[in-house]
């Protein structure tokens, strides 16, 4: 049975960024709804452990946040953009201490704050070790004040827009969801927008922070629909994950004073000379491959990790500041912090690149709009500073929900999609990308509820394939394909010829996928089919991070390439975009904005 | 009963529950879906690792075996509170429970007193409701009129709600719960300790918390609650829910009382 509902803005996920967007459409006097797959307290934002940077003290400044942040992009962020983020920081967080967030706090009651890498100033502003499951409960419980209407367990898998050539002419209608506990169709138009606010896609690989939910839904909507994606080629890996589950160890630990060290019992990061300055404390990606250049230089432990130590901190500092640590170490590694080192290893942790956006959260899709994780705006550029992911989600999940509830936001300084100084891409893959069987264009241009109808046809036919389907592979082979071509070939340290056989697999994968059936044929409950529709996800997503791989010949932030070990400003100070064009993929650039108020001139890198 | 043996090599795995290769199963099945529908149990062997939850085997029986098997779990530590179930007879999170700390056959049911919707799946919705009762959001009598203006609280005030702060709303606690059990409105553990929460939050204010106590003496509220702590018991997050009833006991008593 088919449902339309109809609202004026719809948000797709109910993490940070939506639960934030869906707040600040219905305030401006929009009827909101939020579409989630999962409950919204299951989103992965309550992972969140360290804290969210703003600068509120006497000292800071939003000028410095600016400056730090785009340091740590390695200049590879808009200045627009940050602008934006660092400014409206402050007051976001406040506002969400007047939502009840329980912040830690200094004796004289104010929220408390802490270093973390990559800052000049200790902004990182925390509640404990658990930073984003507060953010995310005292979020979803200002949505439960408002009333706001949740779709909880609705798994949305495609979006409805229409099919003009030039995705610029665009529009987006609405979305298809899948009411995952009666199996039914959804439609849900929205008059006004739709935000996708779906979070990472960290399960592209295998050894990853990210939840098992984290699947690129929304990039991979967006990309399939025109949007294209930015920057996919920047992927953050977290210098302290457990070996063992990928868990991760908060840069908390290094911030409050941890300290690594490598079999030769040497604090590597200042006795090898990776960063003489800052130490534990430099950014991830420099501190991620030094420990990975110490393991495969056989100073590791087991030759798999190092150790992270915390005992000198004290049983009183610990308790009061990082206590949820001590719990995810005895759980998952047995070791107790307080009498032990930790194991580390780098793994996957966030991905910079995302939906292209400007400062409002608009897409080049008329209506679409997208925030958080999911988009890339872009403040993170090249590298992420750890505590600049929750601002993001707060000050530009509020700045969608806003535009796309009618409020002016003014004019955007950041143009979207292929517009503008447009360069293409002149190499070429050794693989064919893309689509495997393009899917047949599926709406006119019509009217929103003709659009939507359409889409929710075209979905039909799909999930029917994959359901009429009768033997093949199981989606948990290919996506397990997956993860292991980009954990073994896409990961901290990249060489071309590893970068040319993950895109080979990927093809691979694609071909297999072609065969996936769903062993679950029943209509309740079906997570059998909506983790086939997932791994499709991830793989459109996978693609563009190794297309972007391969063509950015420099070493910038995260992206490391073997042969190219410079930083190259006189040809790279552009962004990697890549479009879908229907099936045929193609990449592009358009060149970074350094300047915004203020002029941000590339210096050397160092920490 | 039927068995589904999820190892590569077949010929290796024995019967034994001493085998300490392997890791025996018995999963509580329902699928709605199928005419007639019945509930069963079924056998999984999974292969044993090192540091395997109970979460990673049900993965490994569901992805390497039936693909029907259907249970909620996202983040893999113990912090999206999807994957609370009644595992060798008490409610846990598979996702931060080693294998090797339990007792084979492992037997995993659905949560117990909540309808289940397929398999290891139940409806959350009463939980959610019981939780959505306690207004369980900030809802301060002065709110700071200027936006970069802090409400103080002290660290003590904020320890002292601390372990309420904590709930990820798993429901283990009202699955645990006979009171519960036998009193479809009585609020629960999980939403109780919600109200501890905000009633001892100092930046709320005095009419607000007046309001939230006033709750609290209702006939399915705080004075429900036997003390029996199965729900401190269970907390995957220790929260101390029974200490936490026990003080708004004595609150809501001095709240009758007019005290306040
Ligand atoms: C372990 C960990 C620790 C971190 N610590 C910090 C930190 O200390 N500081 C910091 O700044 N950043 C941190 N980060 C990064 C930051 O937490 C994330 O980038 C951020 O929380 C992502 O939020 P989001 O709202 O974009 O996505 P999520 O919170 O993942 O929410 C996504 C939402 O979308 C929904 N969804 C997804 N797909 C669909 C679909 N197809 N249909 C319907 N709904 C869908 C999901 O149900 C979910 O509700 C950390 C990340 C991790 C993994
Ligand atoms: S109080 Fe504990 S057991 Fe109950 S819902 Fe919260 S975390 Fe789960
Ligand atoms: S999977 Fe999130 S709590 Fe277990």
């Amino acid at each position: 049975m088919v449902q339309l509902q109809s609202h004026e803005v719809i948000v797709v996920g109910g993490g940070g960024a939506g639960l934030r967007a869906a707040i600040a459409a219905h305030e401006a006097g929009a009827d909101t709804a939020i579409v989630t797959k999962l409950h919204p307290v299951r989103s992965h934002t309550g992972a969140a452990e360290g804290g969210i940077n703003a600068a509120l003290r006497d000292g800071d400044s939003w000028e410095l946040h600016a400056k730090d942040t785009m340091k740590g992009s390695d200049f590879l962020a808009d200045a627009p953009a940050i602008e934006v983020l660092a400014k409206d920081a402050p007051e976001n967080v406040i506002e969400l201490e007047h939502y009840g967030m329980p912040f830690s706090r200094e004796e004289e009651g104010t929220v408390s704050q802490r270093p973390f890498g990559g800052l000049s100033f200790p902004r990182t502003t925390y509640a404990g070790a658990e930073t984003g499951h507060h953010m995310l409960h005292t979020m979803y419980e200002q949505v439960v004040k408002r009333g706001i209407q949740v779709y909880d367990e609705f798994f949305v898998s495609r979006l409805a827009v229409t099919d003009e050539p030039d995705p610029t002419d665009r529009t987006c209608h609405g979305v298809v969801a899948i009411d995952v506990r009666r199996g039914d169709l959804w439609g849900f138009e929205a008059t006004r927008g739709v935000i996708l606010a779906t979070g990472p896609a960290g399960q592209v690989y295998d050894h990853t922070t990210n939840a098992v939910t984290c699947t690129g839904d929304g990039q991979a909507m967006a990309y399939r629909a025109g949007v294209p994606l930015e920057d996919m080629e920047f992927v953050q890996f977290h210098p302290t994950t457990l070996p063992s589950t990928g868990v991760l160890i908060s840069e908390g630990v290094r911030g409050e004073g941890g300290i690594l060290y490598n079999a030769e019992g040497e604090r590597f990061m200042f006795e090898r000379g990776y960063a003489t300055t800052d130490g534990e404390l430099a950014s991830r990606d420099v501190v991620s491959r030094a420990e990975l250049t110490e393991i495969n230089e056989g100073r590791g432990f087991e030759d798999e990790y190092v150790y992270l130590d915390m005992r000198h901190l004290g049983r009183e500092r610990i308790l009061d500041r990082l206590e949820n640590i001590l719990h995810l170490a005895e759980d998952f590694e047995g070791v107790d912090g307080l009498t032990e080192p930790m194991p580390v290893k780098p793994g996957q942790h966030y991905i910079m690149g995302g939906i292209e956006t400007n400062e409002h959260g608009q897409t080049c899709i008329d209506g679409l709009y997208a925030a958080g994780e999911c988009a890339c705006v872009s403040v993170h550029g090249a590298n992420r500073l750890g505590g600049n992911a929750l601002p993001e989600l707060i000050v530009f999940g509020r700045r969608a929900g806003l535009h796309a509830a009618g409020v002016d936001l003014g004019d955007p300084q950041i143009v979207t999609g292929r517009r503008g100084a447009v360069e293409d891409w002149d190499g070429t893959f050794e693989t064919e990308i893309g689509a495997v069987d393009p899917e047949p264009a599926y709406t006119d241009s019509g009217v929103g509820t003709d659009v939507v109808e359409a889409a929710i046809d075209a979905e039909q036919t799909r999930i029917d394939e994959l359901l009429d389907r009768e033997g093949g592979v199981r989606h948990p082979e290919v996506r397990r394909t997956l993860q292991r071509a980009m954990t073994d070939h896409v990961n901290v340290f990249r060489e071309l010829s590893g970068l040319q056989i993950a895109l080979k697999e990927i093809r691979s994968a694609r071909e297999a996928y072609q065969h996936v059936y769903v062993e679950d044929s029943g209509k309740t409950f079906n997570t059998d089919l909506i983790q086939a529709i997932e791994t499709q996800n991830l793989l459109d997503v996978a693609e563009t991070i190794v297309m972007g791989a391969i063509a950015r010949t420099e070493f910038r932030g995260a992206h490391w390439r073997a042969g190219h070990q410079a930083r190259d400003d006189d040809e790279w100070l552009k962004h990697t975009f890549v479009s879908w064009d229907d099936g045929a993929p193609s990449l592009w650039f358009k060149p970074v904005l350094l300047e915004g108020e203020k002029t941000y001139e590339p210096t050397i890198r160092s920490y | 009963m039927s068995t589904h043996d999820t190892q590569p090599d077949a010929a290796a795995s024995s019967e034994t529950d001493t085998d300490r290769d392997t890791v025996v199963l018995e999963v509580f099945r329902y699928q709605p879906d199928d005419e007639d529908a019945e509930p069963y149990y079924e056998t999984f062997e999974v292969p044993f690792e090192e540091g395997m939850t109970v979460l990673d085997a049900l993965l490994h029986a569901r992805d390497y075996g039936d693909g029907t098997l259907t249970f909620r779990h996202s983040c893999r530590q113990g912090i999206c509170g999807s994957d609370a179930m009644f595992v060798n007879g008490r409610q846990r999170l598979c996702c931060t429970t080693q294998v090797s700390d339990l007792k084979q056959p492992i037997q995993i049911d659905p949560l117990p007193h909540q309808d289940v919707i397929k398999d290891l799946v139940v409806d959350m919705d009463h939980f959610y409701d019981q939780m959505h009762a306690v207004d369980p959001f900030f809802d301060p009598d002065d709110p700071p009129s200027n936006e970069l203006e802090e409400q103080l609280q002290s660290p003590e005030n904020r320890e002292k709600i601390k372990m309420a702060t904590r709930c990820i709303w798993c429901g283990a606690c009202t699955s645990s719960c006979n009171i519960a059990a036998g009193d479809n409105e009585y609020l629960g553990p999980a939403p109780l300790t919600k109200a501890y929460r905000f009633i001892n939050d100092e930046r709320e204010g005095d009419e607000r918390r007046k309001q939230r106590l006033e709750q609290m003496t209702d006939d399915h509220a705080v004075w429900r609650c036997q003390t029996q702590f199965s729900c401190t018991e269970v907390c995957p997050k220790d929260i101390p829910n029974t200490e936490h009833i026990q003080e708004l006991k004595r609150l809501a008593a001095k709240y009758d009382l007019s005290l306040f």
